[in-house]
């Protein structure tokens, strides 16, 4: 209620604000300012999302700030729960790391003037996924989308080199597709309904349902929604876009893109799911079953192209595929333990890949910026740091316990065990994924850990370069924290689900 | 009395020029334009041969198609399912919008209280006449905010991509700039003398009268873009950086956008918490009115103008 709204509430929007103005702002000022203003948007950022977050938990329900003077049919609102912000923070927070442990690859390989640029697209990126988050309207996501395109596609082709100019293109024509996919949709629904905001949409769409009325352009408009955000978040047959984009860009535009841009869609399908769809809907709708298949051929396809390749970059890139198919495999199965489970993979995944490219980027630069299996043969002894947090980043992913791949495929199979039509090939799969993970994860691991004669290369001491083995530190500590206390979070994502709808 | 001029006082006069020019015998712009005969580019044979060459290897690598039949195989398949694909998908849609409510139908779904709202009460809640500037800027501002970063985010990439900033290279490329096109086209100029003030005023106007009549600050920002671009061409960017350079298109943009997301974040937190608003909504219809639309318009404004120019010439040159 307006006028007895505590001061708290205001910090969501405050904080996607906040980040835009930091990146106008920086647009102006060298490249040393610039950082030092994209670091203090990331850090007070982390403290407005934990204070809103703890507010949250506090009064266990979400609650909805009006931006402007009319309320929601009319002007546009923000709509924040725990989940939410509980995301937010989470990205922020790993943001800020892939930032800082990638900055030495970034002042090597982007031009002098160009750097200040990059912090530019960082905070933009960074407001848009915040108000992916947060908003409670769809043609809100819309622009915010169209900024996380761009942004994207800068970060990807700042390191200018023939390779990444190429990915930047295929990324963006890609993406021009499904964003274009999605706002088909949009114009559908607004045409079937009379609203964009997402909670009076999804009250008409119950009463056309009831009625019967528009069946046919219904399932159309859902059908394009989630191929739409399945192509900018990188399913699998619509993956081919992914791996130069994440194989040749510079080492923190990679992370970002691969752990937080991609999840950011996925996040929005997920509120398009429950808030303006509707979750029973939607699970009658037989999209679900499509999504379902394609996210077991995702996790199946995905990581025997991994396995495939050659290059340890690209490698992780293709893993990426795989683990999207996970995701999207637990939003097909059409239950709420499903979902708990692809919202923890989210986390889960978003930590675990950040830390995999960073850690890569260290094994590569001891081996003479060779990306080439045959050159990293024994490099996890030259670089000791990136060694172990790439072995704990594997582990995770190829889900040993302990670890926060674990958890999540834990928390599959529980989904799977639960559903009655789809137990079968998920288990089935599953466990061939699991297989193929520990395949390519663990030859690499091996062959990092392989002993060689003294050769060329030389040899990183563990505290070389502080900032960057810090970031591994928290990268590894923030796993397995992750992986051993896992049960607040899927409470936390649990009752956030409750009131998400 | 009158006195007769002498034949060199005479040739001076704009009369004779003009006699001159009339009876076809000079043309008065040789000497003052530069003119090249125009030529048919020809590539140089080595380049050609060079062309070829890495053309061939990248078949001979890349798409084996004189050789891999599975590759011809493949590409007529992928052409065909391309083709099938999008007909396709527009066949869907086509299906889908015959099953879509009728157009101007008065029971649609989309006549409900949303837009009876903005109709009915638009005036009087925004202050704007325009009823559309007073939906985007107002009812939905936080979108426009958003759309006006996409601009801002736009020319970054830009920059990114086509950027020079080594100034030897810089140097080469406005030599370069200047070979397909004569300088100081005394034409060009004349029309942009007049065209250019008048294309100005009217952006300006266009940006002032946002709140009143059609257009505001994207349409009035890109007719004064347009404006500045016929100026540059006209002539050159030694005599538009007298008075846009690269320092003043920074302070502009970042001035202006900074301005918007005061006013915005403003008008978000005084809504939200219920503060009431104390910026004057003014009368309808008069030119300073509907609150916080007419600065908004004038911030919007700048910055589509600044993009414009901005892309211009940085795919122009490479720079401001």
């Amino acid at each position: 209620m307006p006028g007895q709204m505590s001061f708290v509430q205001n910090f969501p929007c405050f904080s996607i604000i906040l980040c835009m103005f930091i990146g106008i702002i920086s647009s102006a000022f060298k490249e040393k300012i610039a950082r030092w203003l994209n670091i203090i948007a990331l850090v007070v950022n982390i403290v407005l999302s934990a204070a809103v977050l703890l507010y949250t938990v506090r009064t266990g329900e979400s609650y909805v700030y009006v931006m402007g003077r009319f309320p929601a049919p009319w002007g546009n609102e923000l709509r924040v729960g725990m989940l939410e912000t509980g995301l937010a923070l989470f990205f922020c927070v790993i943001m800020l790391f892939c930032l800082l442990g990638g900055r030495h690859k970034l002042v090597q390989e982007v031009e002098e003037g160009k750097q200040g640029l990059y912090y530019v697209l960082a905070d933009l990126m960074l407001s848009s996924l915040l108000a992916l988050i947060y908003t409670n309207d769809l043609f809100t996501a819309y622009v915010f989308v169209e900024i996380n395109t761009i942004s994207a596609c800068g970060l990807i082709m700042i390191r200018q080199n023939g390779r990444t100019i190429e990915a930047a293109v295929r990324y963006m024509i890609m993406s021009l597709l499904g964003s274009g996919l999605f706002l088909v949709g949009i114009c559908m629904l607004y045409d079937l309904t009379g609203h964009l905001l997402m909670s009076n949409i999804k009250i008409e769409i119950a009463r056309i349902v009831a009625e019967g009325a528009y069946r046919p352009p219904l399932l159309v408009t859902i059908a394009i929604i989630s191929v739409g955000l399945a192509i900018k978040s990188a399913l699998f047959p619509f993956h081919a876009w992914l791996p130069d984009a994440y194989g040749y860009s510079t080492v923190s535009s990679a992370a970002i893109l691969s752990s937080l841009v991609s999840k950011g869609y996925i996040f929005l399908l997920f509120k398009i799911i429950y808030r303006v769809i509707g979750f029973e809907v939607f699970h009658d709708s037989k999209i679900v079953d499509i999504l379902f298949l394609f996210g077991l051929m995702g996790m199946v396809f995905g990581s025997l192209s991994a396995i495939k390749e050659n290059d340890i970059r690209r490698m992780i890139a293709f893993s990426s595929v795989a683990q999207v198919g996970y995701i999207y495999m637990g939003i097909g199965m059409g239950t709420q333990a499903g979902m708990v489970a692809s919202v923890f993979h989210v986390v889960s995944h978003v930590a675990t890949k950040s830390l995999l490219f960073i850690s890569a980027i260290g094994l590569t630069d001891v081996s003479g910026g060779s990306r080439k299996f045959i050159e990293l043969t024994g490099s996890g002894y030259r670089n000791k740091c990136a060694g172990v947090a790439f072995s704990v980043g594997s582990l995770s992913m190829v889900g040993v316990p302990m670890f926060s791949g674990f958890v999540s495929k834990l928390l599959f199979s529980q989904a799977a065990v639960q559903n009655d039509g789809k137990m079968l090939p998920t288990l089935i799969v599953l466990g061939i994924s699991t297989i193929l993970n520990a395949i390519y994860f663990m030859k690499t691991v091996i062959r990092i850990y392989t002993p060689v004669e003294e050769g060329e290369y030389p040899t990183v001491e563990w505290w070389s370069n502080k900032i960057y083995a810090s970031v591994l530190l928290c990268f590894v500590v923030l796993n397995i924290l992750l992986g051993v206390c896992s049960q607040p979070i899927v409470d936390l994502i649990e009752s956030g689900l409750n009131i998400f709808a | 009395m009158s006195r007769m001029k002498s034949e060199d006082e005479y040739k001076k006069t704009k009369a004779f020029h003009f006699f001159r020019w009339l009876s076809g015998e000079k043309d008065p712009y040789i000497g003052n334009l530069e003119m090249k005969p125009q030529k048919e580019y020809i590539t140089e044979e080595a380049s050609i041969r060079e062309r070829m060459r890495e053309n061939q290897m990248v078949m001979d690598k890349v798409y084996n198609t004189k050789y891999n039949k599975w590759q011809i195989l493949f590409r007529r398949f992928y052409r065909v399912m391309a083709v099938a694909f999008c007909i396709m998908l527009a066949s869907l849609l086509l299906f889908t919008v015959s099953y879509l409510p009728p157009t101007g139908n008065a029971s649609n779904p989309d006549n409900n209280e949303v837009a009876e709202r903005y109709i009915e009460k638009g005036v009087q809640e925004t202050g704007a006449v325009n009823i559309v500037t007073g939906m985007i800027l107002t009812y939905r501002a936080f979108d426009t905010f958003g759309e006006t970063n996409v601009l801002f985010i736009a020319t970054c990439c830009v920059m990114i991509m086509l950027m020079i900033e080594d100034a030897e290279l810089k140097k080469e490329e406005v030599l370069g700039d200047r070979r397909f096109e004569p300088k100081n086209d005394a034409i060009l100029q004349a029309a942009a003398m007049i065209l250019v003030p008048v294309i100005f005023i009217f952006g300006i106007y266009i940006i002032l009268n946002g709140h009143l009549s059609p257009g505001g600050g994207f349409s009035g920002g890109a007719t004064i873009g347009a404006g500045m671009i016929l100026y540059t061409s006209a002539f050159g960017f030694k005599k538009t950086q007298r008075f846009f350079n690269e320092n003043i298109y920074k302070v502009t943009k970042v001035s202006a956008l900074c301005t918007y997301g005061l006013i915005g974040i403003y008008y978000y937190v005084t809504g939200a918490n219920g503060i009431e608003n104390h910026i004057p909504l003014g009368i309808p219809g008069h030119i300073v009115s509907a609150g916080i639309i007419f600065p908004i318009n004038i911030c919007v404004g700048i910055e589509v103008a600044c993009t414009m120019y901005a892309f211009y010439a940085l795919f122009r040159r490479g720079g401001l």
